[in-house]
Formats: C-alpha cells, sequence, structure tokens
C-alpha cells in the first residue's frame, strides 16, 4: 500500500471549504447551545413553574434520541407541516438544540451546587445583589461548569461530520465526495481523523489551560 | 393508530421498525460487549508501571475520543476494503461503535481503579495473592463495581450514536425508518415514532441501570458482613 498525499493537494480549495464551514457550524451550534442551556437553566432555576414540565420534556427528548433522527424529523418532517428549512439551518439549529439540552443540565448543577445561605452571607457583608452574583456566585459556577462545557463542545464539534448526511458540505462530506471520484479511501480519510483528532485536542488543552488559569484566580486572588 | 399513519400497510410498516430496533439493540450490545473486552487490556496499559504502555494507552484513548464515530465508520466501511480487509456491514458496524465505546470505558474503568485505596494490593500480597489473582479477585470486581453508573451512560450514548450506523447499511431503526418514509412520505410519523422507540429504549436501559446498580450495592455489604 502506497499513500498518495498529492491528491489532498489536488482538493486542498474544496477541504479548505469544508474546514471553514465545520467550524462555523461547529462555533455558531456551540454559541446556540450555551445561550438555549443558560437560559433554560435559569427559567428552571428561577421561572414560573408551569415552564417546568416543558424544559423538562424538552431535555428529555433530546437527550434520549439521535441527534441524526432529531435532524430528519426536522428536515424532512418541517415540510409536511409547511416549515421548509434549508439543511444548513436545520443542522445549524439541530446543534444547538441537541447541544442545549445538555448545556442546560450543565447549568442546572452548576447553579444548583451554590448554597442560597451564600448570597445571604454576601448581602450581609455589604455586597449589592449584582456584586454578590458576579463576585460569589459566577467564579464558583465557572470552575464546576468549565469541565462538563468543554466536554461538550467537544461533542459538538464531533457532531458536525453527522451533519454530513444532511449533504451539508462540511469537511466529512467533502473527503467524501472526495474519495467517491478518486476511489482513494485511506489518504483522505486518515487526514480527515487526524485533523479532527488535531482540533479535539487543542480544545482540551483550551479547557486546561483556561480551568487551570480559573481555579489559580479563586485560590490567589 | 392506523388512521395517523394513514395507509393499511402502516402495521406492516410499525412491525418493520419493531425489527429495526431489535437490529439497533442487537449491535449497540455487541459493540458494548466487544468495547469492554477491548478497553480491559487498554485500561490496565494506562495503568501499567512501563511508560510506554502508558503512552500507547493514552494514544489510543485520546484518539478513539477524539475523531468523530461517523468518521471511523466510514474508514472501516471503505477504507479497510481497499486495503483488503473486507467485513460484513453489521460486523463493520458493530467494530467501529466498538473500537470508540472501548476508548471511553477503558476510561471509566480507570475512574474504578484510582478509587480503590493502594493499601489493599498490599493486604492482599501478605494474605498470599499473587498479581493476577489480585487483579482477578480484588481490583476488577470493586473497579466494575465503582464504574457501573458510568457504563449505564455509556450504554445510552451508544444505543443513540448506533444510528448512524444506518449510513454504512446496518438496517436498523434509523434506516428502516428511512426506508419506509421514502416509500409513504409521512416523515413526521415514522421519524417521530422512531425517536420515542429510542426514547422508550433509553429510559429502560437507564431504569435497569438503577436496579442493578441496587442489587451490586447490596452485594457489596453482603459480602463486607
Amino acid at each position: 500500500m502506497s499513500l498518495d498525499w498529492s491528491l489532498l493537494a489536488e482538493y486542498a480549495p474544496a477541504l479548505a471549504h469544508g474546514t471553514l464551514l465545520t467550524i462555523v457550524l461547529w462555533l455558531g451550534g456551540s454559541v446556540l447551545a450555551l445561550g438555549i442551556g443558560f437560559a433554560m437553566a435559569l427559567l428552571l432555576a428561577a421561572g414560573p413553574d408551569f415552564l417546568r414540565a416543558p424544559i423538562r420534556c424538552y431535555v428529555e427528548f433530546f437527550r434520549g434520541t439521535p441527534l441524526l433522527v432529531q435532524l430528519f424529523l426536522a428536515y424532512a418532517g418541517g415540510p409536511q407541516i409547511g416549515i421548509t428549512l434549508s439543511a444548513f439551518t436545520v443542522g445549524l439549529w439541530g446543534l444547538g438544540l441537541y447541544g442545549g439540552a445538555y448545556f442546560t443540565e450543565i447549568f442546572r448543577a452548576g447553579f444548583a451546587a451554590i448554597p442560597p445561605g451564600q448570597l445571604d452571607a454576601a448581602r450581609s457583608f455589604g455586597f449589592s445583589r449584582a456584586q454578590s452574583v458576579r463576585h460569589v456566585v459566577v467564579p464558583q459556577i465557572m470552575v464546576l461548569v468549565l469541565p462538563p462545557a468543554v466536554n461538550m463542545l467537544i461533542v459538538i464539534l464531533k457532531d458536525t461530520a453527522v451533519l454530513s448526511i444532511l449533504t451539508i458540505p462540511e469537511l466529512t462530506f467533502q473527503v467524501t465526495g472526495m474519495t467517491l471520484e478518486t476511489f482513494a479511501f485511506v489518504e483522505p480519510y486518515l487526514a480527515l481523523a487526524v485533523l479532527y483528532w488535531a482540533l479535539v485536542e487543542l480544545t482540551a488543552l483550551g479547557g486546561r489551560v483556561t480551568e487551570a488559569r480559573l481555579t489559580h484566580r479563586l485560590a490567589w486572588g | 393508530m392506523s388512521d395517523f399513519l394513514g395507509s393499511t400497510s402502516a402495521a406492516a410498516s410499525v412491525a418493520l421498525l419493531l425489527i429495526g430496533a431489535g437490529m439497533t439493540i442487537a449491535v449497540s450490545a455487541a459493540s458494548i460487549l466487544l468495547g469492554f473486552v477491548i478497553a480491559v487490556p487498554v485500561c490496565i496499559a494506562r495503568l501499567s508501571r512501563f511508560r510506554v504502555a502508558r503512552w500507547a494507552g493514552g494514544v489510543y484513548v485520546s484518539f478513539f475520543r477524539g475523531v468523530p464515530l461517523l468518521v471511523q465508520l466510514l474508514v472501516i466501511y471503505y477504507a479497510l476494503p481497499s486495503v483488503g480487509l473486507e467485513l460484513p456491514s453489521f460486523f463493520a458496524a458493530a467494530l467501529g461503535l466498538a473500537v470508540c465505546t472501548a476508548a471511553y470505558q477503558a476510561e471509566n474503568l480507570r475512574g474504578g481503579f484510582l478509587v480503590i485505596p493502594v493499601g489493599q494490593v498490599a493486604a492482599a500480597r501478605a494474605f498470599g495473592y499473587r498479581g493476577a489473582q489480585i487483579w482477578r479477585h480484588i481490583l476488577l470486581p470493586q473497579a466494575l463495581r465503582a464504574s457501573a453508573p458510568a457504563i449505564v451512560n455509556e450504554m445510552i450514548a451508544i444505543l443513540k450514536a448506533s444510528s448512524l450506523v444506518s449510513v454504512v447499511g446496518v438496517a436498523d431503526l434509523t434506516r428502516v425508518s428511512q426506508n419506509i418514509v421514502a416509500r409513504d412520505l409521512k416523515p413526521i410519523q415514522w421519524y417521530g415514532l422512531a425517536a420515542l422507540i429510542y426514547l422508550v429504549i433509553s429510559l429502560g436501559v437507564a431504569a435497569l441501570g438503577r436496579g442493578s446498580e441496587r442489587r451490586l450495592g447490596r452485594g457489596g455489604l453482603a459480602a463486607a458482613l
């Protein structure tokens, strides 16, 4: 078996475009997921009671079913009830809603870990409500939430590959197209795997560095 | 029901869907078991006193947790045949899921070993246990018990991830629902039903997990008394 890497150079523009789209979907999906998860956790903690049941249903559905089925449901099922969405929109919001369900749980656990007495204590030291949230609650939640949140960002990055099944021309889609045109399977898929691996390890490293900084600042002011 | 699904063959389609669900369970179970068989040596390598073994175990875990499962499946399904290794799609799919879940299971198991106090090994030696016996009788049972909740989570993750085997030609729940939708054009009903079946299976696995955790807990107490 001889590996032919010149093929990769030939397909460089398509691969660059695919990589860019993968990163756009990852960042966009992550921002949506973080926003949705934070809002839902906040509503669970401090919102009206009647919202609890629908939010729990949302979380259970999106965590209990495969992303691929959720995407099919929206992409193929949408037009059936008059909502026709582009594959890109379905993919981006699919990642956002799917990740958002997990982030709801991550933030909920973070909020639940702070004893309410701490707020009272901060208030009795003369902190305003905003100050006690800013200086007492948020730093602790950040430390608790960071490791599972970084994990989730990695899950979202890897799940962008699933969007290739909806024919969104991200990296995995481009590489699959390339293998079907050239009948070379080994080199492109190997390069693809290594690229994702590098992105995931970089993200994990970023998470570890941020965590070290955060805990250092908490411990040493 | 047949009105909602809107065709006389709806009952037949539901039956197909259930067969697909059976395939989903089969491929998930096979890969969890095979994954465990791979995970044990990977975990032991991660805990080894030899640096090369630790490094190799670490690379395995990092690689298979760092590459999207879909890409792993595509590699096994398309790239392996082109170097002369052809597998039937069920085995290719189960193997793809297994090498992936093995990386997660190895880490869970490692977490289970790390909570065992070091003194126990010295105590076992004092009682005349030797290396392999210590692993078999002292360390592995405790590590398994400690990592049981994580294993249940991993089963649910693999159950959902198994929907990707639909891409490499396995007639699982996702693939069957796709086929039915292609024929009768009712995506909301069929994908909705498929989603519901996934939800029921994963809730079932979670309930089984809670049950066996209680039993394991009792076993632990009984053994201690």
